[in-house]
C-alpha cells in the first residue's frame, strides 16, 4: 500500500483539535490534581470529557414508589460504634435524638454560621425516588427527602469565587464535589428515607445525594460543609490518597 | 500482502487495552459477583447468577433485618457485618483508562476500515460466500484441525471473517455501550441508553457476556495463531511482514 492513512496534515488536524479540547477543558474549571498518577489523568480526562460532551444540568431518571427496593447497608453503619474523632459527640447526638445535631457551613460564604435540623427542614424540601448505584456492582432504589444543596449554600450567602464544596463527616470521611454537580437540583442534603427519618445505618440523620455520581459520593452522616475556590483532596481521609477516582460519574 | 501498518497499530493497542479490561473486569467483578436483571439487584434481593468467584474469606452474614417501608415487610434494610474483597480504588481507575484506549482505537480503526475499503475487501463475509454448504465445509475443515497456512496478512477464511466482524460489529460495540450505559452521569444525559439494555443491573449482566464471548473469542484466535504458524503470524501482525 502506497498511500498513507494517517498523513502529516492529518496528524495536525487532530493535534489542533485535541488541543482545542484541552482549552475547553481548561476554561471548564480546574481538574483535580493528579500527583503524576497515570490513573488519575485516566480518571481527569472522564471527568473532562463528562463535562464538555455531555449537557451540565440533566436529571437522573426519578422512580415510582412501586419501584423502591430493598437497601443494604454498608460501610460506616453507625459511626458511635467506631473509634473515630467524631464518634463520641455522634454517641452522644444519637442519644438526644438528633435534637442538639448541627451542620456547620464554612469557607467561602456570606455567613458562616450552623443548621439544626428543624432550620434544614423549614427550608423548601424535594422528595425523589432515584437509583443508588454502588461501585462494588449493586444497586437500590429509595425515596429520598431533603432541602436542595443550593438552598443551603444560598441561604449562608456563597460567594463567586466558589469553586468547590466540602464536606466533613462524623466518620471522618472527607470529599469534595465541584459546584456544577452542588447546585444540581437533585443534589439534596436528605434526612429521610421511604417516607421516615433518615435511618441511622443509611447516614441519618442527613446524608448527601450526588445522583449523578456512584454511591460513594453521597457521603453519610454529614456534619461540615466547607466552600472553598481551592481543590482539597481531603488528605487522607479523602477519596484520591486512598486511591479512589475523585470523580465518579461513571 | 502483509498487514497494513494501521491495522497492525490497532490491533496491538486493543490488544493490551482489552486484555487489561478483562483483568480489571474480573477483578471488579469480585466485589459483587452477583447478576441481576432490570434496574436494582444486592445482596439483599435474588440474583439471576451468582458467579462462584471471589469467596475466599468467611463471610460475616447481615445485621438487622428491618423493613423500611411501610405496607411492604419485603422491602428491607440489613448492615453489612464484614469487609468484602474490593480492590476497585485501581481496578475501576485502570479499567476505565483502558475503556478509553479501546473507543479512541476503536474508531479511528472504524473510519480507517471503512475508508480504506478494507472492511470490504478483507473482513466482511461476501454474501456469495455464506451459503450453508460452504459453511458447514468451513466448520468441518476447523473440526479436523485442517488449519489454512498462514500468510502474515488479510486473507481470511469464510468462518475467520464472520468471527471478525462479530467482534469489530457486534461484541465490541455492544461491550462499549453497555459500559456507557452503566455509567450514572451518562445515563441521566442519555436515559435511552440504559432503558434500551432493560435497566442499570440489565445493562451490566450484558456487559459481562459481551465480555465472555470476547473471552471465548481470544481462546479460540490465539489457538488458531498458534495452530497455523505462530512465527509468521506474530511477525505478519507486530513488525509485519517484508515487502
Amino acid at each position: 500500500m502506497k498511500s498513507r492513512l494517517i498523513s502529516r496534515r492529518g496528524a495536525l488536524v487532530a493535534g489542533l483539535a485535541s488541543a482545542g479540547g484541552f482549552l475547553l477543558t481548561r476554561n471548564l474549571g480546574e481538574l483535580p490534581p493528579t500527583y503524576g498518577h497515570l490513573l488519575r489523568m485516566g480518571d481527569n480526562l472522564t471527568y473532562a470529557a463528562h463535562r464538555v460532551l455531555l449537557p451540565g444540568q440533566s436529571l437522573v431518571k426519578e422512580f415510582t414508589h412501586a419501584d423502591i427496593s430493598s437497601f443494604p447497608a454498608i460501610g460506616t453503619t453507625n459511626p458511635a460504634s467506631m473509634d473515630r474523632s467524631g464518634s463520641e459527640d455522634f454517641a452522644r447526638l444519637q442519644h438526644g435524638q438528633f435534637a442538639d445535631w448541627q451542620l456547620s457551613v464554612e469557607g467561602l460564604v456570606a455567613s458562616p454560621g450552623t443548621f439544626r435540623l428543624a432550620d434544614l427542614k423549614t427550608l423548601p424540601a424535594r422528595t425523589q425516588i432515584t437509583r443508588h448505584t454502588c461501585e462494588e456492582g449493586w444497586s437500590a432504589i429509595a425515596e429520598w427527602t431533603g432541602v436542595p444543596l443550593a438552598l443551603v449554600l444560598q441561604a449562608a450567602g456563597i460567594k463567586p469565587e466558589a469553586r468547590f464544596v466540602s464536606f466533613r463527616s462524623f466518620d471522618d470521611w472527607a470529599d469534595s464535589i465541584d459546584l456544577l454537580d452542588a447546585f444540581h437540583p437533585q443534589t439534596i442534603l436528605a434526612y429521610g428515607m421511604n417516607g421516615r427519618e433518615l435511618p441511622v445505618p443509611h447516614g441519618g440523620p442527613v446524608r448527601l445525594r450526588v445522583e449523578r455520581q456512584l454511591g460513594y459520593k453521597s457521603m453519610k452522616f454529614i456534619r461540615h460543609i466547607i466552600v472553598s475556590s481551592e481543590f482539597d483532596d481531603g488528605g487522607r481521609n479523602g477519596n484520591i490518597q486512598n486511591g479512589w477516582s475523585w470523580y465518579a460519574g461513571i | 500482502m502483509g498487514h497494513a501498518r494501521w491495522v497492525r497499530i490497532c490491533h496491538g493497542t486493543a490488544a493490551v487495552a482489552i486484555v487489561a479490561l478483562g483483568v480489571t473486569g474480573y477483578v471488579i467483578l469480585m466485589a459483587h459477583p452477583r447478576l441481576y436483571w432490570g434496574d436494582t439487584g444486592n445482596a439483599l434481593t435474588p440474583a439471576l447468577i451468582e458467579l462462584p468467584i471471589s469467596r475466599n474469606h468467611q463471610h460475616g452474614g447481615w445485621q438487622d433485618h428491618e423493613p423500611i417501608l411501610d405496607g411492604n415487610p419485603s422491602v428491607v434494610s440489613a448492615n453489612r457485618t464484614y469487609d468484602i474483597f474490593n480492590q476497585n480504588s485501581w481496578g475501576r481507575s485502570l479499567h476505565f483508562l483502558s475503556a478509553w484506549g479501546v473507543v479512541a482505537v476503536g474508531l479511528a480503526y472504524l473510519a480507517a476500515g471503512f475508508v480504506s475499503g478494507h472492511f470490504r475487501r478483507s473482513l466482511w463475509p461476501r454474501a456469495a460466500e455464506l451459503t450453508a454448504g460452504d459453511l458447514w465445509a468451513e466448520v468441518v475443515r476447523h473440526l479436523r484441525l485442517q488449519i489454512r497456512r498462514a500468510t502474515g496478512g488479510p486473507q481470511y477464511g469464510l468462518l475467520q471473517k464472520t468471527a471478525y466482524s462479530l467482534v469489530v460489529f457486534v461484541a465490541l460495540p455492544l461491550a462499549v455501550l453497555t459500559g456507557l450505559a452503566m455509567s450514572p452521569r451518562v445515563a441521566a444525559a442519555v436515559p435511552m441508553l440504559q432503558s434500551t439494555f432493560g435497566g442499570f443491573q440489565s445493562a451490566r449482566t450484558i456487559h459481562f457476556f459481551a465480555f465472555v464471548a470476547l473471552g471465548l473469542f481470544l481462546l479460540v484466535h490465539v489457538a488458531m495463531v498458534c495452530l497455523s504458524g505462530f512465527g509468521r503470524q506474530m511477525r505478519g501482525m507486530t513488525i509485519g511482514e517484508r515487502r
